[in-house]
């Protein structure tokens, strides 16, 4: 098994630890923006454990994916709401 | 695809992993299916770095030893008696729709924490205290962040324990209960790592961090994400610059799938006779769900549940001394813990209560009920199902929690339809808000 996995995030290559999981991996690269409220504030991860919602990413183009619950793999792309940014 | 087995287990925690192996190794054919990429449900969670407790290795050494199937990354939507002692449940494995008949099942669906809302909590880097242990064992880097952690219960000294070892710096651990040598004493019988725990137990002011009971967190501030929180500490209020808060009150047993069935509940938790079976004939509840006692309670009730499950209940009686004396135990920390009123009136009138819905605690009115709350506002009609906002409800509100409707998570339209057409396209929307009837 290789030392790191690579994987997108809104476009920028980051190389992460293998078997973390997204949440992990997005908040490790300082994204605090994982989705937007009803209301247009930014929500990142809450409970860390599938439960709260808040930590929904689009992944491998599949929207509204729990980031707590999915662990990154090889090639893999994470669009966050920080990437609609005006 | 569907699949069919005597005992389903629903959670692959303690509970759901003691259940599994019994009933397996009792001769009934078992399956166990979790949410997670691997049992171990929230204490027992592999790690990525560190040493899992000798217990956890056992049992699950034991669960891969027995004839049990595991199925991983399986959430149960919806299930449904279609005849007596026969139950069809609904689940996306990995996103695919999954039917899975049984004739028994163990409902080891755990807990999740209950949040309290107060301005700023909605904030990214705002976390709950389990939620930061569960990010910290999946990989999330702690090191070198300031890390208030304020809140209620044994939850508290074990996560500071564990953040402060992966190097984070804990400004305080706020507790708001008054009690300081229960609290300790009860951080010492969960599950921390035992050295940890120890060093917890015997510093007064741990890891360079003060312990302050009487103490709690009044407001978060931010922009894009947390800057500072407000706490109260003792008689004195103070501003910490912080890069991550950790907020919890406790935990609520998740008993969705039980009232879904129609169990019968007691109080907030799951009614079950000393098989652990609940109201519902063939239906077997063990772990959090039945009352939050810890995990020697879980395994010693999901040990008596698989066995009851498979036909050999005569077979538990040893098991059972330990069942009672560990709910009793549970009783202990609900005392201890009791919140105090002021963190009932933190929230402002502008704050978020309903994080899916952005329902503010100014639109909701007192003399509702969580029914007419949901009809008004749609708070508890979002993707979490009402999951963080109706316990926050039940403490502001004094709202008791609203009936269950399938699907439990948010589903797709596809796992929900029957199990006969075959066929259908990619259906990709979710189905998550049902109108209350
Ligand atoms: C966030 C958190 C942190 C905790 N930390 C500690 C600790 O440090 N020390 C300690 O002693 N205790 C801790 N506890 C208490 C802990 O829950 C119990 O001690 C013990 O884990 C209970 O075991 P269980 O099997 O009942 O539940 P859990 O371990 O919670 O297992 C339940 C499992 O069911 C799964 N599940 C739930 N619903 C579904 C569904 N619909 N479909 C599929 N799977 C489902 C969940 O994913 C989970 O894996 C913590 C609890 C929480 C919520
Ligand atoms: S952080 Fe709550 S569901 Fe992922």
């Amino acid at each position: 098994m290789s030392e790191t996995v690579a994987i997108t995030i809104d476009a920028a290559e980051h190389h992460v630890a293998p078997g973390i999981s997204v949440a992990s991996a997005l908040l490790n690269a300082s994204v605090a923006s994982f989705r937007r409220s009803r209301g247009g504030d930014a929500r990142a991860p809450l409970c860390g454990m599938g439960v709260c919602q808040e930590c929904r990413v689009t992944i491998d183009g599949a929207a509204h994916q729990r980031a707590c619950m999915v662990t990154v793999a090889e090639g893999m792309r994470i669009v966050t709401a920080t990437s609609a940014e005006p | 695809m569907t699949q069919s087995c005597d005992v389903l287990v629903i959670g692959g925690g303690p509970a759901g992993i003691a259940a599994a192996s019994r009933a397996a190794e009792a001769g009934a054919r078992t399956m166990v299916v979790d949410e997670g990429a691997s049992p171990g449900g929230q204490i027992w969670r592999p790690k990525l770095t560190g040493h899992q407790p000798s217990v956890a290795r056992q049992w699950l050494a034991r669960l891969a030893a027995s004839e049990a199937t595991v199925s991983p990354r399986t959430t149960v939507v919806d299930l449904q008696v279609s005849a007596p002692r026969s139950f069809i449940v609904r689940a996306e494995r990995s996103g695919i729709p999954t039917i899975i008949g049984a004739r028994a099942l163990v409902l080891a669906t755990g807990a999740r924490e209950r949040f309290l809302p107060f301005p700023g909590w909605t904030l990214p880097n705002v976390f709950g205290i389990g939620g930061a242990q569960a990010l910290l064992k999946s990989g999330t880097r702690f090191d070198g962040k300031r890390v208030v952690i304020a809140g209620t219960g044994p939850l508290l000294l074990p996560v500071a324990a564990s953040l402060s070892a992966a190097g984070a710096k804990l400004l305080v651990v706020a507790e708001q209960s008054s009690r300081a040598r229960v609290a300790r004493f009860a951080a010492g019988l969960w599950n921390a790592p035992a050295t940890l725990a120890q060093a917890a137990r015997y510093r007064a002011g741990f890891f360079g961090a003060p312990y302050s009971m009487n103490s709690w967190v009044v407001r978060a501030e931010g922009d894009d994400r947390l800057r500072r929180v407000v706490v109260r500490v003792g008689t004195e209020t103070r501003t910490l610059e912080c890069d991550a808060l950790c907020t919890g009150y406790g935990l609520v047993p998740n008993t969705e799938l039980a009232r879904l069935l129609g169990c019968v509940m007691r109080g907030s938790v799951v009614f079950v006779d000393a098989d652990q079976s609940t109201s519902t004939d063939g239906v077997y509840c063990a772990g959090e769900p039945t009352g939050v006692a810890g995990v020697d309670s879980a395994i010693a009730e999901g040990q008596v549940a698989g066995l009851a499950a498979a036909g050999r209940a005569s077979d538990a009686a040893p098991l059972r001394r330990v069942v009672s004396r560990r709910a009793a135990h549970g009783r202990g920390l609900d005392r201890a813990f009791a919140l105090r009123p002021e963190i009932h009136t933190l929230a402002a009138s502008d704050t978020i209560v309903c994080r899916c819905e952005d329902v503010r605690l100014g639109q909701l009115d007192r003399g509702w009920s969580a029914r007419q709350g949901k009809l008004y506002t749609r708070a508890g009609m979002g993707p979490c199902q009402g999951r963080i906002c109706g316990p926050a409800l039940e403490c502001l509100m004094g709202w008791s929690a609203d009936s269950v409707r399938p699907p439990v998570f948010p589903a797709r339209v596809r796992t929900l339809s029957s199990p006969a057409k075959t066929g259908d396209s990619a259906e990709t929307s979710e189905r998550n808000h049902d109108a209350p009837a």
